[in-house]
């Protein structure tokens, strides 16, 4: 009882002297803010990027490419291929009463983005008429879809969030052709909204692509309807195709995003954090020598050289939590639903929203506190071993 | 009268670099229950030793330092601060006092660390108003020491010395810092704590004027008492 009441009121009368050494505590907090800020900004914008591919995939839906390739690019899939893949088991029907199954290609075309004004790619996927059924996410806001056969677009939400000269009914020139904006449509969170879509035949036609597409996307009856049908494709030699779900294909391109946190942004957080570390621990030590007369006499009346040390630890943790809240709250202000676009998968640009959400914040805070913890030990120890002599 | 504080033998050497210093060798002082002693001496004759041998807050070498029976020269430092705690009220030359705290805050300070800490909060207020009013300043209890003229901050810290009721009050220069007549109202103050209340009184002071408010003067010289004077 007597330990924790005289621990409680040194660390009271600590945190109540901060104003007195006030704008070195303000420099602390604003360093360590800045870490907090940076790290969370970059964690942030990993994260916006990967929920955007994690959120694209379905578990229902299979994506097959041929064998070997890694992106839809690379990928080329023949008319009897697709023949066969519509014959497996387990997929569903449609409204028609065929088989849900989307051949698509996709290529690159260059547009200007907004923020920079520069060229950048931008994927054209030619969809054919169950395009939208394999895409639960997906809705029209805007206008209609393409007519079959006609040199109609409609755009991804994301793109034309991020790309100049997109907005309904407008023209655009790719190559030797014109095309027409005819509707918008919106799959929050997800790869699609940073893609321009139109019909597969005129697609194939106007780029030469002949009848071959790159990939082909079922919808099966259910998740459970996934082991057959991949053993039905396993079964026959015509079909030598990589087979997925679409959840999975895309889960391993988020994958890839977190090696960008994992080797940039975590060390880039570290270092910043050893230029904070060298300030907090500036500060809890000219704490504790502009205190020293005060803990001596504290240490004089009885109190514990352990008091003396929570007294300055805390004061360093309180000092760092004030730096979390606010790089916290500037990175969510700034940064917490700011829309982005860089480079995917497709070597095309991906646009996404910066997600600043709780687990990282709770990663940033516990760097703070760590920063705070390290920051007050070696001060606070310092102040647990005055000598009660220097009072008198 | 019994001792209630004696010293037997002390020694106690300083080590500056390769040189030793020898402050008391063999010094022997008995002050019984209720004295009011005041020390004094030249700069280096070893009072400032004397008064952290007295309170606990540094070792001797050698010898006995026992209060009231109680024997403190083999004490560990957490053993020193709890007997401090227990027993000794301090009372500093530059008062002290925790500047981001009220006066009455200041003053409840000890009730921290004792017995006392298990008293209900309004027994612990009541004793701080208490302390507060024996040094008359129940008016200013509110007030953070910088509100307070010097010889209010020093009755704020000899509330806060005897608040949790110690067994004796050590005093470094309590009025080395204030004008002639502060420092004879605190001294006032001292000598009522000890005639009143029977408090034991150390008081360590290069004023002669201020040792004739103690009931007896011990000079020091070189680390031995060459006086006693009544």
């Amino acid at each position: 009882m007597s330990l924790m009441n005289q621990t409680g009121s040194v660390i009271m009368m600590n945190v109540r002297s901060i104003p007195q050494r006030l704008w070195m505590s303000v420099a602390t907090v604003v360093s360590i803010a800045l870490v907090v800020a940076v790290l969370l900004g970059f964690l942030a914008l990993a994260n916006g990027f990967s929920q955007t591919l994690k959120g694209s995939g379905s578990p229902n839906v299979v994506i097959v490419l041929r064998d070997g390739s890694g992106a839809e690019l690379n990928s080329v899939i023949g008319r009897d291929q697709i023949d066969l893949l519509a014959a497996g088991p387990g997929i569903k029907l449609g409204a028609d009463g065929k088989p849900l199954i989307s051949a698509e290609l996709m290529l690159v075309v260059d547009g200007i983005k907004k923020s920079s004004g520069t060229k950048a790619n931008m994927p054209l996927r030619g969809i054919g008429p169950n395009g939208l059924a394999v895409r639960s996410q997906v809705r029209l806001r805007e206008g209609r879809m393409f007519a079959p056969g006609s040199n109609e677009i409609v755009v991804g939400a994301g793109l034309l969030r991020e790309f100049a000269g997109f907005e309904m009914g407008k023209t655009i020139r790719f190559g030797a052709q014109t095309w027409r904006v005819v509707g918008v449509f919106e799959a929050p969170g997800t790869v699609f909204e940073s893609e321009l879509w139109a019909d597969a035949p005129v697609v194939q036609s106007l780029f030469n692509r002949g009848t071959s597409f790159q990939t082909a996307r079922i919808a099966l009856t259910s998740p459970e309807a996934m082991p057959a049908y991949l053993a039905y494709i396993k079964s026959d030699p015509r079909l030598q195709l990589k087979v997925q779900s679409e959840q999975a294909y895309f889960a391993a391109q988020a994958e890839r995003s977190g090696l960008l946190i994992k080797y940039v942004g975590w060390p880039l957080g570290l270092i910043m954090s050893v230029g904070a570390l060298a300030g907090a621990l500036n500060t809890m030590y000219a704490s504790v020598a502009s205190r020293a007369s005060e803990i001596a006499t504290l240490r004089v009346i009885g109190f514990s050289g352990f008091s003396a040390f929570m007294g300055t630890m805390c004061e360093a943790l309180v000092l760092s939590a004030l730096g979390a809240l606010l790089g916290t709250a500037a990175c969510s202000l700034l940064f917490n639903g700011l829309s982005a676009s860089t480079l995917g998968a497709g070597f095309t640009q991906v646009a996404f929203r910066l997600q600043v959400g709780p687990e990282l914040v709770g990663q940033a805070m516990v760097l703070a506190l760590v920063i705070g913890f390290v920051g007050g030990v070696f001060p606070g120890l310092r102040a647990a071993r005055q000598r009660p002599l220097l009072a008198l | 009268m019994s001792d209630f504080i004696k010293l037997t033998n002390v020694t106690k050497t300083y080590t500056r670099g390769k040189e030793s210093i020898s402050i008391f060798d063999k010094l022997t002082l008995s002050i019984p229950k209720g004295d009011f002693v005041a020390i004094m001496g030249p700069s280096g004759s070893g009072k400032t030793t004397l008064l952290n041998l007295l309170g606990g807050t540094d070792r001797c070498d050698s010898g006995e330092i026992v209060f009231d029976g109680e024997h403190i020269e083999g004490y560990s430092e957490g053993q020193l601060a709890a007997w401090r705690a227990r027993n000794v009220g301090f009372i500093f030359q530059f008062y002290n006092l925790m500047p981001v705290l009220t006066a009455a805050q200041n003053v409840e300070l000890p009730l921290m660390l004792t017995s006392l800490t298990s008293l209900p909060s309004q027994k612990r207020k009541d004793n701080v108003a208490t302390a507060l009013k024996i040094v008359d300043l129940s008016d200013r209890a509110g007030h953070k020491p910088k509100e307070l003229s010097g010889g209010q901050q020093q009755r704020v810290a000899i509330a806060r010395a005897i608040v949790s009721d110690p067994k004796f009050l050590l005093c470094d220069e309590p009025t080395g810092d204030l004008d002639r007549a502060t420092a004879n109202d605190i001294l006032k103050t001292l000598q009522q704590l000890n005639r009143e209340l029977g408090k034991t009184i150390i008081m360590v002071t290069h004023d002669p004027e201020a040792a004739r408010f103690a009931t007896r003067t011990l000079h020091l010289d070189k680390g031995q008492f060459v006086e006693v004077t009544s």
